[in-house]
């Protein structure tokens, strides 16, 4: 579509910087939950994409199955997932805590790869989606200036994941729950010493990462469709997000989900493959630079830390000659 | 009935003893001041006692209800509170919200973190700072008023003066007088200056290799007698008894 | 004499266990000349199997290193295998230098991922296996999601092929277990076992941890490679999906953990035990599946010691253990 307002050769790059934005929106609401769980309970949940396919299947079988409007289904599926995150909480990870930092990622796995199956033995291998259930809303859009189209349900999801990182951060600062989230997430012990129940707190923060992750599959199965097995990548997606905004901090996975999303659509004007790549290869460079960082920080500047490592090396080649003559 | 009874109380760590057959029995208003050398199982004890570390033998009371197996928050909310060794403030919270955090889960009463900074009123201009950032005897100063306001009726505090100036222990000091003046709650202190502690307990218990080596108020003993019972010497009056 | 930590000494029911794993493995070369095509494919399989769970033991149970993307080496050495085969190499040579290659990839590879934390380890090492996936893909070779079939092993004789790949996967177990054995028992052995209890300790007692955990991988990376590129010989068709698919890591968790996380024992029996699974139940498919991931839920809670310790827990002595413990000076 040929404009004054945008040169030609501009409009796919700022459709996708738009569209990329947007989708950003959505990893965020996947990846603060994840953040949520890494901070306080410190240990990733695998299954944590999975809860999000969950979720939509659960609001779809309300839906198609049993004739509900969408609003009902999910305002009866959040509490029942978030209920779940709870009772697996209280269950599992509890348990599997105790047995150091292996068992909780293996318990995950395992819980991934029961849920993934189970949900296909229950709903079946094909591809379902909510498109039809919020009618024109899935694919309205409005055009800006320059021929750019927004899709209105991407700028709903986006919106609506600055309320829940809004929400949740003004919960986490003000309310006794979240002071008590908080408080464990930083010291479970001198938690427990002022009254604070970490469990209860560990629990808690649990059912308000599935509730949220849920609420993002909901979105997923709404912008396209989903299978029992869409879990996973979801984790993965969730998982960039988190580490590119920075570990445990809730606006940063705003930021993490935003930055995945536009590398991802600008990948996306190369090809479909292209697209999920370079949201890996982003991340892998933010988690390279962090190295880095570490490793820098840890040697003093990178400019002495490089010094320091060719003398070393240098050492270790001159003790090696003379080992030899 | 005693306000707060420990009888025969016996922690390990794993195989290790680290607390053996320790009683107490205290009183609202009465100081005891552990004393004792390094690894002597003073700060094991006022864990085993807090909750954050398990019993394995004995029974601990307040006022006459068995808490031996409870949780260390539900400790809090019966009425003991803990500033734990190495204080253990949450640093990267202000110290307003290290004290409401403390205020909203234990009991309600008196404590306020209101009341703490005027006990404290060095902390006044910092309560919006990060705990992180404060002194060490600013720290000292909010562990002490995170345990205060739970309203407990019994106090611990781990390690009083432990890498504080002289004069901020002059400060910690004066406001547990001025705590102490009230006889609302009793007082367990862990305090390495033997002068300090004599000063200022009512009762002290020297303990060495987890055992109670001398436990009475601290006129009744000898100078010598709490010296070679501090560093683990046999003490020849009782081993004469 | 001062006292010294060391392996205590081999038991009988050790050099038995030994004697006759080295039989069961000198009969499985036999085989071949008596089996039929169907049994000699699902012993190879088996074999990979044992393979995969031995090299993920040694990385999760002695290195401490949950990984969820061990499957980046086996598809990325039928990857690797593919390429030398259209290449004009013929497919044997193939597979072997297939399987050499990807040390060429998890080399570098281990310089950066060994320096994340535990569960960003686990994690980082899936998103890696999503991105050679990717790369792969992007080959027109593979054809995307369709694959594509090693023609030049197909045209082989196929009885002969199937004893050829037995008796390689064979002789890959072999090396694999005694491999491990002799690392184990050795110096790496005790350095793995400091890293796993306490790994700042082991460093400041002089441990180079980064090496030990380096050469852990590696190892364990290259067991994958060989299970992968033996994998290939046998299904010779090759699709990106399955070859980097998530279930690899599934399956190796659950032998490991059901047979026995860091010992030495229990990857075997927990290769076995799955094997077996899926004979009686693989038919059931998700919920086979569904399965194996409750059982290994439960394990990790109920049972974390997996076979082996409840075997050892009842006994009170582990077969072949590779745990060093204090041995009382002698004279």
């Amino acid at each position: 579509m040929p404009d004054a307002f945008l040169p030609e050769l501009l409009q796919p790059l700022v459709q996708a910087l738009v569209q990329g934005t947007l989708l950003g929106g959505y990893y965020a609401i996947m990846a603060v939950g994840l953040s949520l769980m890494v901070g306080v309970v410190r240990f990733i949940n695998l299954a944590h994409g999975d809860m999000a396919v969950l979720g939509a299947l659960l609001v779809i079988t309300l839906t198609q199955g049993l004739g509900l409007p969408i609003f009902a289904a999910i305002l009866i599926m959040l509490p029942v997932m978030a209920l779940a995150g709870y009772g697996m909480h209280a269950l599992l990870f509890e348990r599997a805590m105790r047995g150091g930092f292996l068992l909780p990622i293996l318990v995950t796995i395992g819980l991934g790869a029961a849920l993934q199956n189970s949900m296909f033995g229950l709903w079946g291998s094909n591809t379902r989606s909510l498109g039809a259930d919020i009618g024109a809303l899935s694919w309205a859009s409005w055009t800006l200036p320059g021929g750019v189209l927004v899709g209105q349900l991407p700028v709903l999801v986006c919106l609506c994941a600055v309320l829940v990182i809004g929400s949740l951060h003004l919960v986490l600062r003000h309310t006794r729950l979240g002071r008590a989230i908080k408080a464990t997430s930083t010291d479970a012990e001198a938690a427990e010493l002022c009254g604070v129940d970490a469990r209860r707190a560990r629990r808690a923060a649990s059912a308000i990462a599935v509730g949220l992750a849920a609420l993002a599959g909901v979105f997923l199965a709404m912008r396209g469709q989903i299978t029992p097995y869409s879990g996973p990548a979801q984790l993965i997606f969730a998982f960039e997000a988190v580490v590119i905004g920075g570990l445990g901090s809730v606006w940063g996975t705003l930021v993490g989900g935003i930055v995945l999303g536009i590398s991802q659509s600008l990948g996306g004007l190369v090809s479909n493959q292209a697209s999920l790549l370079t949201g890996h290869l982003v991340f892998l460079a933010v988690l390279l630079l962090r190295l880095f960082r570490e490793w820098t920080a840890a040697h003093g500047g990178w400019r002495a830390s490089v010094r320091a490592w060719t003398t070393l090396h240098r050492g270790r080649f001159a003790r090696r000659k003379g080992e030899k003559a | 009935m005693s306000l707060f009874t420990v009888e025969d109380l016996t922690c390990r760590h794993g195989l290790l003893t680290a607390v053996q057959g320790i009683g107490m029995s205290l009183e609202r208003g009465e100081v005891l001041c552990i004393i004792g050398a390094n690894g002597a199982g003073k700060t094991t004890l006022l864990r085993s006692l807090a909750g954050v570390h398990p019993a394995a033998l004995g029974r601990i009371s307040l006022s006459g209800r068995d808490i031996t197996g409870h949780r260390a928050h539900e400790r809090v909310r019966g009425g003991i509170a803990m500033s734990p060794e190495g204080r253990r403030l949450f640093y990267d919270l202000t110290v307003r919200e290290n004290l409401v955090i403390a205020a909203e889960n234990g009991r309600k009463g008196d404590w306020t973190p209101a009341r703490v900074l005027e006990v404290f009123p060095q902390l006044g201009p910092l309560v919006d700072q990060e705990a992180g950032k404060l002194s060490g005897g600013q720290r000292q100063a909010v562990a002490i008023g995170r345990a205060l306001v739970t309203n407990p009726d019994v106090i611990l505090l781990d390690e009083v003066s432990l890498g504080l100036s002289p004069a901020a222990v002059e400060g910690v000091y004066a406001a547990l007088a001025e705590i102490r003046s009230r006889r609302d709650m009793a007082m367990i202190v862990v305090e390495q200056d033997l002068n300090r502690a004599l000063g200022f307990a009512d009762t002290i218990l020297c303990m060495a290799e987890g055992r109670a080596a001398l436990q009475g108020p601290p006129g009744t003993f000898s100078r010598a007698r709490i010296t070679a019972a501090y560093f683990g010497m046999q003490d020849e009056e009782t081993a004469d008894a | 004499m001062t006292t010294r930590y060391r392996l205590g000494g081999l038991s009988r029911l050790d050099t038995t266990l030994m004697a006759a794993g080295a039989v069961l493995l000198a009969l499985l070369l036999v085989l071949p000349l008596v089996a039929s095509p169907l049994v000699v494919d699902k012993l190879t399989l088996l074999m990979i199997y044992v393979l995969l769970a031995v090299s993920w033991n040694l990385l999760a149970g002695f290195a401490g290193l949950v990984s969820v993307g061990q499957q980046t080496f086996v598809g990325l050495s039928g990857y690797f295998v593919l390429r030398l085969v259209e290449a004009g190499i013929a497919p044997l040579p193939a597979l072997a230098a297939g399987s050499a290659a990807v040390l060429v990839v998890a080399w570098p590879l281990s310089w950066i991922v060994l320096r994340l934390r535990a569960a960003e380890f686990a994690v980082a090492m899936w998103v890696i296996a999503e991105t050679i996936r990717s790369l792969v893909m992007f080959d027109p070779l593979v054809q995307g999601e369709t694959g594509r079939s090693l023609m030049t092993l197909n045209a082989m004789d196929a009885d002969l092929r199937r004893t050829i790949v037995l008796l390689a996967a064979v002789l890959a177990v072999s090396v694999a277990l005694v491999t491990s054995y002799r690392l184990l028992r050795g110096r790496l052995g005790g350095e793995s076992q400091a890293i796993r209890d306490d790994e700042e300790a082991a460093g400041s007692i002089g441990i180079d941890t980064l090496r030990v955990k380096r050469t852990i991988f590696l190892v364990s990376a290259l067991g994958c490679t060989v299970a992968g590129s033996l994998w290939l010989a046998s299904a010779i068709t090759y699709q990106p999906r399955t070859a980097f698919g998530i279930n690899w890591s599934v399956f190796m968790l659950f032998m490991v953990l059901v047979g026995g996380l860091g010992s030495f024992t229990g990857p075997v029996i927990g290769a076995l035990l799955l094997f077996a699974i899926q004979e009686v139940f693989g038919d059931y498919g998700s919920w086979y599946l569904a399965g194996l991931g409750v059982v290994a839920i439960l394990f990790a809670l109920y049972a974390p010691g997996g076979v082996v310790g409840l075997i050892t827990g009842r006994s009170l002595r582990e077969p072949l253990s590779m745990r060093k413990t204090l041995v009382a000076p002698r004279g």
